[in-house]
């Protein structure tokens, strides 16, 4: 999070208040690149929206400074931004055509009629709808609909385009279609993208980074695999992917790792991530996929657990498994053809310490 | 069963049974409940709502009663033929002689009315007659040429004219009227032609009728729009209470709001009082704001406001505050997306308000009545006027009618330019 002036969308120190009593926004600092998908990832009425918003202009920031290409925007009116827009529910005109969406963006730039129908047209292949120019919104699938709120965001070559939740709406299937052809069209004009999402595992298809959101704080901002793989606190840990957590005290501190006494008994050698000092509680946080079933060589962190539900999963099963103070201990194991776990069994578990993460003790 | 199938042609129950016939048999029992429930509200409407009306349609070409009061003698009349002949056959004479003296007193003088719509006159022929006819019966000599005797009791049965203008009135059914309605009549040959210039008040009426309801739908929509705009988009607390505001006149009776804007408006009114006191206006130019056509138009458009203003908060209710910003996103300044966005969005509100605040400021009548004084009454004080003093109801219904056909035609027009299916009334 550095403010180098060299970044094309800045928020520096943003802080927003609606009421004067409480910051859904605090101390907002982000640095966008150009032609970057940056995703803003977070539960609801954790900021992303309205920080959207200040972006876009329909909300003032109370404190700071936006900066779109070097220059402050606070100050400019929404329709003066050039800045694009995907809506939640697309907000299609719906008295106008497909045709009138895409070209009313034109026609307030005075554009000639020529040059309007050139772009509408561009635009419309870009999303694959060409024939569907003189169809009215409501006579679209909500798929369609998404693809022309897309293409009505674009066709006036907006120096950045900002999405909010624009997928909300569709189905699961379709959803995952849209993803990839969002992030495709992405590639290829090379347009800055700035998106807005609950939804994980969308923000882990399409972005290059992640700006996780909670308590109008951004909790880390870094690329899909760093965030899943290396999350920087409890929250980021337990919002993105799946997540065994365990708590405990922290007993010694050993260079990159540390080892922590868990509140249900026993000891975990960990990495040493968002603690202190000796003494401190911490959460300790696992993948479920990281978990091995059986004994290692090494005689640390391993446990002994219950198996208390197994799920056939096809590719993998799941064990839901008691141990460690929790009854919810999750281990995903490889099918593999030849388990033999049965249900109420007792099994043995262990990770590698550079897996489990020692973490702030904050909720 | 796929034998069965292809002899019969028709699709089969498991147990042999057609489809259809099983269909209708497990339908009926729904169908049955559904009808009595629906029954009630059925009689409810026809009673109160398609009886009523088809009983105004028919009356108001309805020329029966007389045509029952001299049925013998309009048959014989039938039978005259006037193109050749001066005055109608003895026989007619002999026929409306008996019909005079033997019908019945009350329908003879309802008759009486009637007749003088097609021509003045014919009211004192009769009652003339008819005592004349009662001396001539009780003498018990009756006539040895009805002719001569009836011309010699009224020089008119010898008036070509008022024979002629009998040929109006054999019809069971006639459109008078209507023609009536629009200061129009039959001269003496059954051609159309205005009435007598003292006599035509409908026309102007009419004007009047249209203008004030045009006025009212116009100013509703005027100030309707942005307190129904106020109210789509104040957050819930505030526009509960507006709307509240908006519809406590609804709870006040329309006679209180309707003498508290004469209290308002008159010369001696709240209105005038305050702009001389302001020094405004001297306190002999105080200006007249009631009984004339502005105080009809000032109340009634405070009356039908809300008929505005719900259908277009309805309406603006639902169209999502996204699309304003979208248009702003998209380079629109607020005044072009609300032009080009917002406003095209309301016009099925605007039309189902102007529709209905139209149509019912087109038959209003307690409001023009009371502040409308003599240039503001619109075409209900006619109907009322002839329902309680001049009992001619064929020229209410008429009259009726016409405004029945004048909202038909407004649903019409709607339906063609906005579509019924956008209909949007609350």
């Amino acid at each position: 999070m550095n403010t180098n002036s060299d970044g094309f969308v800045i928020f520096e120190k943003i802080d927003k208040s609606y009421d004067g009593e409480v910051l859904v926004v605090r101390n907002l600092n982000l640095n966008i690149t150009k032609g970057e998908f940056v995703t803003m990832l977070g539960p609801s009425g954790s900021g992303k929206t309205t920080t959207l918003m200040m972006l876009a202009g329909f909300e003032t920031p109370t404190n700071g400074e936006i900066f779109l290409d070097g220059k402050p925007i606070s100050k400019i009116p929404p329709y003066e931004r050039e800045i694009g827009m995907v809506f939640q529910n697309y907000a299609l005109f719906p008295h106008m055509t497909v045709q009138e969406n895409l070209s009313f963006p034109l026609e307030v730039r005075k554009l000639s009629k020529s040059e309007v129908e050139d772009k509408v047209k561009k635009a419309l292949d870009m999303v694959e709808l060409g024939e569907f120019g003189t169809r009215f919104p409501a006579q679209l699938s909500g798929g369609q609909q998404q693809r022309v709120a897309l293409a009505r965001a674009l066709v006036f070559e907006p120096r950045l385009v900002l999405m909010d939740e624009p997928l909300g709406a569709l189905d699961k299937n379709l959803r995952e279609q849209m993803q990839y052809e969002i992030k495709h069209i992405h590639e290829r004009i090379g347009i800055t993208v700035v998106y807005v999402t609950h939804d994980q595992s969308e923000a882990l298809t399409m972005s290059n980074r992640i700006a996780v959101f909670n308590d109008g704080v951004v909790q880390q901002l870094s690329t899909p695999d760093i965030l899943y793989e290396k999350p920087e606190n409890s929250f980021v840990a337990e919002f993105i992917g799946e997540n065994n957590t365990m708590t405990g005290t922290v007993k010694e501190i050993n260079g990159e790792f540390c080892n922590v006494d868990l509140d249900s008994g026993g000891s975990v050698k960990a990495l040493k991530i968002n603690v202190n000092s000796i003494g401190d509680k911490t959460k300790l946080s696992v993948r479920p996929e990281r978990v091995t079933i059986g004994t290692k060589d090494s005689n640390v962190n391993q446990f002994e657990g219950q198996v208390e539900e197994l799920i056939y999963l096809g590719d993998h099963i799941r064990a839901r498994l008691n141990t460690c103070g929790s009854k919810d201990f999750i281990v995903k194991i490889p099918n593999e053809g030849d388990l033999n776990i049965k249900e109420s069994s007792k099994i043995k578990i262990s990770w590698d310490p550079s897996d489990i993460r020692a973490l702030d003790y904050s909720q | 069963m796929e034998d069965i199938i292809s002899t019969t042609d028709q699709i089969l129950t498991t147990d042999g049974l057609p489809l259809k016939v099983s269909l209708r048999k497990t339908e009926r029992k729904n169908k049955i409940r559904a009808f009595l429930l629906v029954f009630p509200l059925l009689l409810f409407i026809i009673v109160t709502f398609v009886v009523p009306i088809g009983d105004m349609l028919l009356r108001s070409v309805d020329d029966s009663q007389i045509n029952n009061v001299y049925a013998k003698t309009f048959e014989e009349y039938n039978k005259w033929d006037s193109e050749n002949d001066e005055l109608p056959p003895e026989a007619v004479y002999e026929a409306i002689f008996n019909d005079i003296h033997y019908g019945d007193k009350v329908q003879v003088g309802k008759a009486l009315t009637r007749m003088n719509y097609s021509k003045s006159g014919w009211k004192s022929l009769i009652k003339k007659t008819r005592r004349a006819i009662k001396k001539i019966v009780k003498s018990g000599e009756l006539p040895t040429s009805y002719k001569e005797t009836m011309i010699s009791i009224h020089e008119g049965w010898g008036d070509r004219l008022f024979w002629v203008s009998m040929k109006q009135m054999v019809n069971e059914k006639t459109v008078i009227y209507y023609w009536n309605a629009i200061d129009r009549t039959y001269d003496i040959d059954g051609n159309v032609i205005m009435q007598d210039e003292k006599r035509r008040m409908y026309i102007k009426t009419w004007i009047r009728t249209f203008k004030v309801s045009v006025y009212v739908t116009f100013f509703c929509l005027l100030l309707g729009f942005p307190v129904a705009h106020l109210l789509a988009n104040l957050p819930l607390r505030y526009s509960n209470l507006l709307m509240i505001f908006v519809l406590l006149p609804f709870w006040t009776s329309l006679l209180v709001r309707t003498t508290a804007w004469i209290v308002m408006l008159q010369q001696k009114g709240v209105i005038n009082g305050v702009l001389v006191w302001l020094g405004i206006i001297n306190d002999d130019q105080r200006i007249q704001m009631v009984y004339n056509m502005t105080g009809t138009i000032i109340a009634m458009t405070q009356i039908l406001l809300p008929f505005m203003i719900l259908p277009l908060y309805s309406v603006m209710k639902v169209i999502p505050k996204s699309h304003m910003r979208a248009a702003q996103n998209l380079g629109a300044k607020p005044v072009r997306a609300f032009i080009r966005v917002y406003l095209p969005q309301t016009v099925p509100g605007m039309s189902a308000g102007g529709l209905l605040v139209f149509v019912l400021a087109i038959g209003y009548f307690i409001t023009p009545e009371l502040v409308g004084g003599k240039d503001g009454q619109l075409i209900g004080h006619w109907i009322a006027y002839h329902l309680k003093t001049t009992l001619n109801w064929g020229l209410c219904a008429a009259i009726g009618s016409i405004l029945l056909a004048i909202m038909l035609v407004l649903y019409w027009l709607y339906n063609k330019i906005v579509g019924i299916d956008n209909i949007k009334l609350g």
